[in-house]
Order: C-alpha cells, then structure tokens, then sequence
C-alpha cells in the first residue's frame, strides 16, 4: 500500500532523477484501476490527460524540478472546480456538469507541478459524515470495506488510505476534511477560515467552508497548505496574511508548547476505546514535551445545533442557483396526457429538477434552512446561532489565552457500518461533535492518526489552533506523529 | 370629504461604472445577448463576488448629493428568490445596513424650498433581463440575457413625503437631474438605466395616520409615473368613497390602458429571507475616503442657480434654466469667463444657440459653436465691431463653417465703420442728395430722419454703426428735434 509513497518522497525522488512523472502516474493510475472498483474513491478518473501532464512535465524538467509538488499525483474532491473536467459535487443535478474555469486551489497545485489524477466520491454537496450521500454511491473504508470512510471528503481520504494518490485536497465545513481522515487514519487539515480561497468551491456554507489536503504525514499537508494558502483577488473572504513555509523548521518534541484539555467536552458520549487511544495521545504529547492544561468551553456543547442552523441557512441559498436554467440538469418532461403534451411551466420546471436533481439529505437541509431564514423564524434562529457563535468563537479566545492547541477526538466514534445510521439524521450529525466549533471559530484544525481500536479501525487525535497560526499546530502535530 | 396622497418613491439607477458590480465584465448598454458575461455574473458554481470600489465610490457620490449620512460600514445581504433572469437565486443587495440614510433633497419650488426626505441610499446588483417577446417561438419560450445581471445600482428609498402626482413627478425629475450631473446615472429611462416604482395610499386630507399602501411598479417615464399616480390615487379614492378598503398588494402600470392592474396581494409577496452576505466582508469606508469624495464633489444645480444669480447677476429665469444640466453651466461659465458678459451670454445661449442645437439635435456637449467662440463673438458686439444683427449672421457662419467670429468679420469684410470722418462723408452727400427730406425733417417731420439713417447705411452697405450714424445726423442737422 504504500509503493507510491509520501508527497515529499516522490518529489524527492523526482528532483534526484530516480523517478519520473510518469513513472509516479502510471504507478497511482494502476493503484487506481485495482482498488477503486471495490472502494469508489473516484466520480471521474482523468488517466489520459493526468499521463498526458505528467509527460509534459518530464519533457520540461528543468521547469519544474524546484516546484514543490514536481510530478506529484493528486485527487480532488469533486466539488472543486476543474476545467474542461466534470464537476458533479456527487450529485444527479450536476452529473454532467464540465465548469469553464479552475478553483483557485486547483490552479495553485498545478503551477506547483501537481499531477491531477481525478475527481473524488463525497457526500452530495459535500452535506453529510459518512459518504453515503453521494448519489453515484458511498465510497468504502480501505480499513473496513462494509464501513463508512467517513465524510463529507470520504473518496479523498480513501484515495489516500488506500494509497492511490500521497495527496488529496478536500473541503470541510463542519469536520469533512478531518473526520474522514481519522476514520481512514490518515492526516487531514482544515486551515483557518480565509487561508486558502474559495474561488472554484461549491459553496455549502459559505462562512463556514475551507478547502485543505488530506496525506498521510504532517509534513505533507504542510508542504501542500504552502502551495494552495494566500490572499487571492478572486476571493473577498480570503487573508493577506503572509504565507510562511509550513513544513519548514517541524521538529520532534512540542518543548513550552502548552496543549488545552477540555476535560468535561471530551468526557461525554464518547467511544471507549477512542477516549483510551485520546488518552494514550496526550501522554505521548507530554512525552514529547508538551504540558497538558485543563480548559473549559462552556458554550462547544451547543456548537451542533447552531452549526445545524448556520449551515443550513447558508446552504438554503447557496443551492438556489441549481433551477436547471442555465446548467446542470433540467427535467424536461412534458405536462398534460399524450394527446394534449405541453411544456412544463417555470414553476414545474423547478420544482420538477429540484425534486429530481437533489438527494434526500440535500432536500432536508434545503427546507431546514429555508425555514431557519423565514419571515418570523430569522431572530429565534439564525440571529441566536450567531449570537451563540460568537460565544464558542469567545470560547476559544479565551482558552488561547493560555495554550497554543486545544486537543479532542476527532470523531467520538470509529467507522460505522454502511448503512447503520442513514436512518437516523440526528445521529449522523452528532458525529460532528468536535470538529464543527472549529469551523463556527474559523479556526485551523488538523486530525492525526492515534491508534486502532481493537479491530483495527483507525483513530484520530485532533488539534485545534489560534487563528492564522497553522505554523504552530503543524508543529505540536508532527511532535506528536513522530512520537507516537 | 377630501383626500390626499401619500407617495414615496424607490428608484434605482444605474451607475456609471465601466464594469460590473462584482465582476469585470462591461457595463455598456446595447450589445448581442449574452457577451458582457462570466462565471460570477452567470452564477456559476464556485464563482464569488468581488466588490467594484468604483461602485461604492459612485453610490457615496449619490448619498452626499443627497444630504445622507454616509455609514462608515454597511453589509451585503442576500435576497433570495427564484427567477430565471436571477442568476445565483438571489440578488446580492443591502439590507439591515445600507451604504447612506437618512438625508434629504431640498430644492426650490417657485418662491419656496422643499425638502423630500431620504430613508436610504444602498448598492445592489441589476438582474438579467427576460425576453418574453420578439421571437419565432416567443409563445412558448422565454430567452434571458444576463447583460445585465451584476451591472451595479443603488436604490434610493425617499420618505412618504410627495402629496400628488404631478409633486411626484417633478421630484423624480429633480433628481435624475442630479444623479445625471453628478454623472452617476446616464439619466437613460427607455434603456431602463433609471427606473422608478412608487408607495401610494391616501387618506383624509389633514389626517396624520397612513392609509393602506399599494405599490406601483413599472413607472418608466416621467408621464407613465405621473398618470400612474393619478389613476392609482383616484382608484384608491374612488374605492373609499364606495366604502369599500384599499387592499395591500403589488400593482402594475399598463401604459396601453393608462391604469394599473393588480400584480400580487400581500398574501403572495414574496419572503426574501434577507441574510447577510458570506461572501463579501463588510464595506468600511474610511473618514478620509469619503472626504475625499466629499471634496472632489461638483457644486450642485441648487447652489450652482443661486451662485448665478448672485455672482452673475442673472434673474432667476436665466439661472435656472442654465443650471438645469452641469453641461448647460459649464458653458456658461466657460463664455463668461472668456470674457462675455453674463446676460448676454445667457440670452445667446437661450436663443441662438439653443435653436442651432435643437435644429441639429445635437447636445450641449456637443455645440457647434464652443463657449470661448461664441464670448468673443459677444465682445465684438461689445466693442462695436459689428452689430448685434450682424453678429446673428457670423454665428450662422460660425456654426457651419467651425471658423472663429474675427475671422469671418475680417474675411467677409462685415466690421462695422464707427468712424465719424468715414460716416460724415457718406452723410454730406446724403444731405445733399435729399434735400426734400431734410426739409420736411426741418418742417418737423421725425419720421424724415429714419428716412435719411437708412440712407447712410445703405451707403455704407449696412457697416456703419447705426447709434454713431444717429448721433452724427443729429448733430449735422442742427442738432435739437425738428421744430426747435
């Protein structure tokens, strides 16, 4: 599983002449080929133009032997822009959906000598913690293949657990680059709100959305978040906060690094084997030299419903723009019997293409968020989820004070079995837990693989720092991955 | 029992900025369907705005010409609702916090001042434009051109504070005058650059409760908003004469029938479900940006007429028509500037040169004659190089030859003769040669003089200034009236 190697080795290997591009393409192609029948990680595989660009590579060596992802392969969720490539966000309304122009992201990693190899498996607008809501089905656990890779980025992570590609990016608006990553124990990180722009990402919640990479070491998303971080013009909601190199100067001991505990969070309704191997990961952090703090967060507990209401308000009016007018899907049937055939009026139209072009959770959390933003609603329910909201941003603020990362599970739960909770929306939403304050707080957040339960699912730890200060979590994380 | 009006406008203008509101796309009027757009005018998925600062820079033009406070921040809400000419499904607009409230338009009316109220001045994005007719399958199909769409507005709210129609209209036409010399608007009805819908009600005159409001859309001229009004008031009166009650709803002016026709009720209006923008940061403007502006700010019609009654010495007439385009007072005071005296000046303007422009059809802007030329045509009047009836002649010439005043004088030999030894002689021999009309002169008989004038000019050939040949025939005939 691990022929293809880390993002760092095979560019390395690259730079020294030992591998070509093409060599590392063909390799993660027929990785592909092999293990993607069984896991779904892809919507769309792009080996002829992905071999095509990695020949051009080759042939122009010297262009790209400094450019820091030189003949790296990568996948990208499938709700990241591609040119001349379908864009489908795993949904029927976009299935055939080619965007005329590159995310922003996307562009960043080619000009960094990135290899696109495909277009990943996700949850239907990114909506969802397990991949079940793709409507092109779930992608699987390379761990535990009649299990949940996790989601919304579930064929992100699966691409790289199951070592197809040693990069993926993702998006995450509640925990989807993370969660997926400790459940395919893999390293997944969700840079600050306004690091990495927008621009080419289909918006599920616009305030609440970042895309960020998923690989297998930290150094590796370090290296990847220094290509596809900075203020971009495209986007108004992106920094012009310097852009330092990520995976430079991460060492092995987190010595005067102060880690945040938040004890009575962490104490409830989780897994117990997730609170041992949690347990087990803040004794190697001490290890490594970290102190441990006790904090509070008193307000994280409401953090899913106001997520729930922030998000799905968000979303109501993000998805408003798929009416089949102008793109994606148009149901065009006709009205009346066979003798009297008549095309469907405006509001058939939409609400036939709707009706047919969305899945079920897309649907729920359309009407949710429709009803949060209505007339009469808007003050008890989104007015106070931002007020709430800036109460758990306060939060963390105020734990900042006095550490440099908060520490938490992941996900309170490993993998589940496909299947098991899609009848139980509420359910499936806790799983968002402790990923979703960071999204509310804008904060940067990475999951580091910490163990296996006992049958040998994957488990993740996952830190939580200040606002822009990547720099230092990558750190303490790659303190602790070298640790453990 | 008598009733009154009660209207408030909302009006939206166009602004004259070469590029659309949050993309790059021009803004200019009249090209092939569909060619001035991009992803973000289209609403493609993953597309983002980003704020024009032309726009914002226009829209504070507007807000201090009309006496508003200016916010130092103000925010994007979303609109949301569905129609094909709509691209995102909602139209990014300003809700809670507008760009500028709470001003004023104060202007003269006859001897008085009035001031109409100004609620808010915000920025939002037009729509595209649907294309219900004009087709081969136009009565199946509707086409849409998102030209339009994202070309930047603001909407400007004013207070109830009109009584009548015709109060109404003359407003609006106020105020596109402004917005025209401000040039933020083009002031374009017919291409719908500057549209206008008006809140109607009415109540018994001297009552200070409101009446149930109808709103009138559709009002795209200043006849149709002015027989729009009065129907609609008269509808509303009529009703409540019957006994019966004005209902709360959307109405439409019908220009063919000249009345307004019911759109929606309130039951059916729309719940827009205003939410704050994600995608665009706040607009903060800065206390030395708008000062700037403030500076840069041209002086008013209003103040511009009463600088031209004062300074100038106008009457009022002449002041307020020259300032009823900037164009019309640039003119003007370019010619006085170069020299030509103010009344003159004006009179020219209102008269010579107005009818060469309406003949023609052509704008101010655009005079064959320009202000420098036309004051130095004036000064030799002044100076008595030729007459004023002449210098009608030279304008003519002016006009169509481009040539400047002293050269046609020179060239067509039309300066007049002032001096006294040149017109004595012709004189001398006139007396001599009618001696029969300057007896009955000398009997008594005024008319006889007019007689012997004529004479000497036709000797001269009508060069000879008229007033000195009075004086000289005067003083060679002895002086006093006849009978002395």
């Amino acid at each position: 599983m691990n022929r293809l190697g880390t993002v760092r080795e095979i560019r390395d290997a690259f730079r020294r002449g030992e591998r070509s591009a093409v060599d590392v393409c063909t390799e993660a192609l027929s990785c592909i080929a092999m293990r993607d029948p069984e896991l779904h990680a892809f919507n769309t595989i792009t080996g002829e133009q992905a071999l095509a660009r990695a020949a051009a590579i080759d042939s122009d060596r010297a262009r790209w032997i400094d450019r820091p992802l030189a003949g790296v392969p990568v996948a990208l969720k499938d709700n990241l822009c591609t040119r001349g490539v379908r864009t489908t966000a795993s949904s029927r309304i976009l299935e055939h959906f080619v965007p005329p122009f590159d995310a922003t992201a996307v562009a960043r990693l080619e000009s960094a000598g990135a290899v696109i190899v495909g277009k990943t498996n996700c949850d239907e607008f990114a909506m969802g913690s397990s991949n079940e809501n793709s409507a092109f089905g779930p992608a699987r656990n390379p761990w535990a293949p009649d299990r949940i890779p996790g989601g919304s980025s579930g064929g992100s992570a699966v691409a790289v657990a199951s070592g197809m590609t040693p990069l993926a990016l993702g998006s995450d608006t509640g925990g989807s680059i993370r969660q997926p990553a400790a459940l395919c124990g893999i390293v997944g990180l969700k840079p600050t709100y306004g690091r990495v722009s927008r621009y080419g990402l289909l918006a599920f919640a616009s305030s609440l959305d970042q895309i960020g990479p998923l690989a297998r070491t930290v150094e590796d998303v370090a290296i990847a978040l220094t290509v596809i971080a900075g203020a971009d013009p495209a986007d108004a909601t992106t920094a012009a906060e310097p852009v330092p190199d990520f995976s430079a100067g991460l060492s092995s001991h987190a010595r005067g690094m102060r880690v945040g505990v938040p004890q009575t969070l962490v104490d409830q309704g989780v897994d117990g084997e997730v609170t041992a191997a949690y347990r087990a990961a803040l004794d190697v952090l001490r290890d490594r030299g970290a102190t441990l703090i006790d904090i509070d967060l008193p307000y994280a507990g409401a953090a899913i419903p106001v997520y729930y209401l922030i998000a799905t308000a968000e979303a109501s009016s993000n998805l408003a723009r798929y009416d089949g007018v102008r793109y994606g899907f148009r149901d065009r049937g006709t009205d009346g019997d066979s003798t009297h055939r008549r095309d469907l009026d405006l509001k058939t139209m939409y609400a036939r293409t709707r009706a047919r072009g969305f899945g079920p959770e897309v649907k729920r959390r359309i009407m949710l968020g429709t009803y949060v933003l209505s007339a009469g609603y808007y003050d008890a329910y989104y007015l106070k989820a931002q007020q709430v909201r800036t109460l758990i941003r306060r939060d963390y603020e105020r734990a900042f004070e006095q550490v440099e990362v908060v520490a938490m599970p992941t996900s309170p739960t490993p993998a589940f079995k496909i299947g098991e909770r899609v009848s139980d929306p509420l359910q499936m939403y806790l799983a968002d837990v402790f990923t979703v304050s960071a999204n509310l707080a804008g904060l940067p957040a990475v999951s580091v693989p910490c163990g296996f339960t006992g049958n040998g699912l994957p488990i993740g730890l996952q830190l939580t720092g200040r606002t822009f200060e990547e720099l230092t979590m990558l750190r303490i994380a790659h303190a602790y991955e070298q640790g453990k | 029992m008598p009733f009154e009006a009660v209207i408030g406008l909302e009006i939206h203008a166009q602004l004259q900025t070469a590029s659309k509101i949050f993309c790059g796309c021009s803004t200019v009027f009249g090209a092939p369907p569909n060619t001035h757009v991009c992803p973000v005018c289209l609403g493609f998925p993953g597309a983002l705005p980003v704020l024009n600062g032309a726009a914002v820079d226009f829209a504070v033009r507007a807000g201090l010409a009309l006496g508003c406070r200016i916010n130092d921040r103000s925010i994007f809400a979303r609109k949301n609702y569905f129609y094909p000419d709509l691209p995102k499904g909602y139209q990014i607009s300003q809700y809670e916090l507008p760009l500028a409230s709470q001003g004023a338009l104060e202007y003269t009316v006859g001897d008085g001042i009035r001031r109409v109220g100004i609620t808010r001045v915000h920025l939002e994005e037009d729509a595209g434009k649907s294309l219900h007719e004009g087709f081969s399958d136009s009565d199946r199909k509707t086409y849409v051109d998102f030209n339009r769409s994202g070309v930047p507005l603001i909407e400007i709210v004013t207070e109830p504070d009109l009584r009548s129609a015709p109060e109404a209209a003359a407003f609006f036409a106020r105020l596109r005058a402004i917005l025209v010399w401000l040039g933020v608007n083009d002031g374009n009805m017919e291409e719908g650059s500057l549209r206008c819908d008006a809140n109607v009600s009415v109540r018994p005159a001297g009552s200070g409760a409101f009446g149930t409001k109808a709103e009138v859309k559709n009002l795209n001229s200043f006849r149709f908003l002015q027989k729009a009004l009065e129907y609609e008031i008269d509808r509303q009166i009529e009703l409540l004469r019957e006994g019966g009650r004005v209902r709360q709803e959307t109405r439409l002016f019908d220009a063919a029938s000249g009345g307004t026709v019911s759109m929606r009720s309130k039951e059916e209006a729309h719940d827009y479900r205003y939410f704050p923008e994600p995608d665009l940061p706040p607009v903060v403007l800065d206390a030395d940006r708008v000062d700037a502006l403030r500076r840069a700010m041209p002086e008013l019609p209003d103040a511009r007429r009463r600088r031209f009654i004062e300074q100038h010495a106008l009457p009022e007439y002449d002041a307020g028509h020259l300032t009823e385009s900037r164009a019309l007072a640039d003119y003007f005071e370019q010619a006085v500037a170069a020299g030509g005296s103010p009344k003159m000046v004006s009179n020219w303007m209102m008269g010579e040169l107005a009818r060469a422009l309406n003949d023609n059809g052509r704008e101010i802007s655009d005079a064959p004659v320009t202000a420098a030329r036309l004051a130095s045509l004036l000064q030799l009047i002044d100076r008595g190089t030729i007459s004023g009836a002449m210098a009608k002649g030279v304008f003519e010439k002016m006009c169509a030859s481009g040539r400047d005043a002293a050269e046609i004088v020179e060239a067509e030999g039309l300066s007049q003769i002032d001096d006294e030894a040149q017109i004595l002689e012709r004189i001398t021999s006139v007396l001599s040669e009618h001696a029969d009309a300057v007896a009955q002169f000398r009997a008594g008989k005024a008319a006889a003089l007019g007689f012997l004038v004529g004479q000497v000019m036709k000797a001269t050939a009508g060069k000879a200034n008229p007033r000195r040949v009075n004086e000289l025939l005067k003083r060679e005939l002895g002086g006093g009236s006849p009978g002395t």
